[in-house]
C-alpha cells in the first residue's frame, strides 16, 4: 500500500501527537484521582452539606455526555472566566484546549473515581483505623499510612477500569482544537488524501496504550495483593 | 443568563432530539442482535471460532469511539470502490449512516463481552440437567442458558445504553445536527455557549435518568423470584406456626 510511506513521513508530527495525549491522560487521572478521594471522603463524612454536594457532583456527572460538558467549560468557561476577569479588572485571560480538556475528563472521572474509592474505604476494617488512633497517629497519618495502602487492593480493579475508559476519552480533547494525536492525524489524512491510514494508525496506537495500562495494571494488582490468601 | 434564544429555537432542539434517538435506539436494536450469537461463538473453545471475534471486541473496545467513526466517515470515503458506490447511491453521502454504522458496532462489541461474561457465570448443573431432559444444543441455549444469562447480563447492559446515549453525542461532531448538534449551532449562532449546552444537558440528564428509572422496573420484573417476601416473614404468619 502506498499509505504507509507517508505514514513514516507524517511520524514526527503523529508522535508529537501521541505525546500530548498522553499527557493530557495522566494530567487528567491526577486531577481525577485527587477529586475521586475528595468525593469519597465527602460521601462518608458525618456532614450532611458534604455527603449533598458530593451526591449533586456524581449524580449530574452520569447524567451528560462528556462531550457537552466538554464543549460546555471550554466555550463557557472562556466567557464566565472573561466576565469575572472584567468585574475585578483583569486582562484578557486565555482557557486553552488543554487546561480546558484536563479539567474537564478529571471533572467527570472524578465522580467515577469517587464511587470507586467509596466502596474501597468501606472495605477496610474499622479496627484497623482504631489501632491507628490508639498508637497515637493523627488522622492525617491514618488516612496516609493505612487507609490508602489498605484500600488500594480493594480499589485497583475499578480503578483500572476507569483509567481504559479514560485514555479513551482524551480522543474528545481534539474536538476543541488541541493538537492531540487525533487531530494530528485527521490533518495529515486530510492534506495526503488518506484518512484510512493515518486513522488506523491512531486505533493501534490506542489499542497498544490499553494493552501496555493492562499489563501494568496486573503487576499493580500484584504488588498491592502480597500478603493476601488466594482462596 | 437568558434562556430565550433557546426557547426560540425549540424546534432544532426537538429535531436533534428525535435524531438522538433514533441513532441511539436503532444502534442499540442492531448492536443486541448481533451481540447475542456473537457471544455464543465467543464462549467456543474452538480457537478458529471464538479468536476473529475476540479480534473484533478487543478492537472496538480498546479504541475511541470518536476514532472508529472517523476511521468510517472520512476513512471508507478515501476507497475507490466507496466513491463509485456513492455516486450511485444517494444516502451513502449522509453522514448519518456512518455514524450508525460505528456506534453499532460499537456497541456490538461491549454487548457481546457483557453477554459472553453471562452466559459463562450460568450454573453447570443446569446445563447438565437440561442434558438429562434430552434437550438439543440449540434448545438448551433457548430454554436454559439465554433467559437466564439475560437475566444477569441486565444491570451491565443498562450501563452500556447509557454509554450509548452519551457517546451519541460524538455524531454532531461529523455534522449530524443531533441534540448536541443543535446546541453547537444555537451557541455559535447566539454568542451563547453556556446556556446553549446547559439547556442540552438538562435534556441528556432527563433522558438518561428515565432510562435507569426504566431498568429499575425491569429489574424489579426479573429479579422478583430473588426479592425478599416481607409479608411472609414479617406480619402473622410466622406467629401462626408457632405452638399456642
Amino acid at each position: 500500500m502506498e499509505g504507509f510511506e507517508v505514514l513514516i513521513d507524517y511520524m514526527p508530527r503523529l508522535l508529537e501527537g501521541a505525546v500530548v495525549t498522553v499527557e493530557v491522560a495522566f494530567v487528567s487521572l491526577a486531577i481525577a484521582l485527587a477529586l475521586g478521594l475528595m468525593t469519597a471522603s465527602a460521601k462518608l463524612s458525618k456532614s450532611r452539606l458534604a455527603r449533598t454536594v458530593a451526591g449533586i457532583y456524581t449524580t449530574v456527572i452520569r447524567g451528560v455526555p462528556d462531550l457537552v460538558l466538554m464543549l460546555l467549560i471550554f466555550f463557557g468557561g472562556q466567557i464566565q472566566v472573561n466576565n469575572i476577569g472584567a468585574y475585578f479588572g483583569w486582562d484578557y485571560i486565555d482557557v486553552d484546549a488543554f487546561t480546558a480538556g484536563t479539567l474537564t475528563i478529571g471533572f467527570i472521572f472524578g465522580a467515577y473515581m469517587g464511587e470507586t474509592f467509596r466502596g474501597a474505604f468501606m472495605a477496610v476494617p474499622v479496627g484497623l483505623l482504631e489501632a491507628g488512633y490508639a498508637y497515637g497517629m493523627s488522622g492525617r497519618q491514618v488516612f496516609l499510612r493505612i487507609l490508602v495502602p489498605q484500600m488500594m487492593r480493594h480499589a485497583l480493579p475499578g480503578l483500572g477500569n476507569n483509567w481504559l475508559v479514560l485514555i479513551k476519552a482524551t480522543a474528545l480533547v481534539s474536538i476543541i482544537g488541541l493538537h492531540d494525536l487525533v487531530l494530528n492525524a485527521g490533518q495529515a489524512g486530510g492534506s495526503t488524501r488518506l484518512p484510512f491510514i493515518f486513522y488506523l494508525f491512531v486505533a493501534f496506537a490506542f489499542l497498544v496504550f490499553t494493552t501496555l495500562s493492562i499489563w501494568a495494571l496486573r503487576w499493580l494488582e500484584k504488588y498491592y495483593s502480597a500478603g493476601v490468601r488466594r482462596a | 443568563m437568558d434562556f430565550t434564544p433557546i426557547f426560540e429555537n425549540y424546534r432544532l432542539y426537538l429535531d436533534g432530539l428525535e435524531l438522538t434517538v433514533k441513532l441511539v435506539f436503532t444502534s442499540l436494536a442492531i448492536g443486541l442482535a448481533m451481540a447475542v450469537p456473537l457471544a455464543i461463538l465467543r464462549t467456543s473453545r474452538n480457537p478458529l471460532v471464538n479468536g476473529p471475534v475476540w479480534a473484533f471486541t478487543y478492537f472496538f473496545r480498546g479504541t475511541p469511539l470518536l476514532v472508529q467513526m472517523f476511521l468510517l466517515y472520512y476513512g471508507l470515503g478515501q476507497m475507490q470502490f466507496m466513491i463509485g458506490l456513492s455516486q450511485q447511491f444517494d444516502f451513502l453521502k449522509d453522514a448519518y449512516w456512518y455514524a450508525l454504522l460505528a456506534f453499532t458496532l460499537n456497541t456490538a462489541a461491549y454487548t457481546t463481552e457483557i453477554i459472553r461474561g453471562a452466559i459463562e457465570g450460568t450454573d453447570y448443573g443446569e446445563v447438565e440437567a437440561a442434558r438429562a431432559c434430552g434437550m438439543s444444543r440449540l434448545m438448551i441455549y433457548r430454554r436454559v442458558i439465554l433467559p437466564s444469562a439475560f437475566r444477569r447480563a441486565l444491570p451491565a447492559y443498562s450501563n452500556e445504553v447509557i454509554f450509548m446515549l452519551h457517546g451519541s453525542a460524538l455524531a454532531s461532531v461529523i455534522t449530524i445536527i443531533d441534540l448536541t448538534g443543535a446546541a453547537r449551532i444555537i451557541a455559535s449562532r447566539h454568542y451563547n455557549p453556556f446556556e446553549a449546552f446547559i439547556a442540552v444537558g438538562v435534556v441528556y440528564f432527563c433522558i438518561t435518568f428515565t432510562l435507569i428509572g426504566g431498568f429499575k422496573l425491569l429489574e424489579r420484573h426479573w429479579y422478583a423470584h430473588l426479592r425478599p417476601r416481607e409479608e411472609a416473614a414479617g406480619k402473622g404468619k410466622t406467629k401462626a406456626r408457632q405452638p399456642a
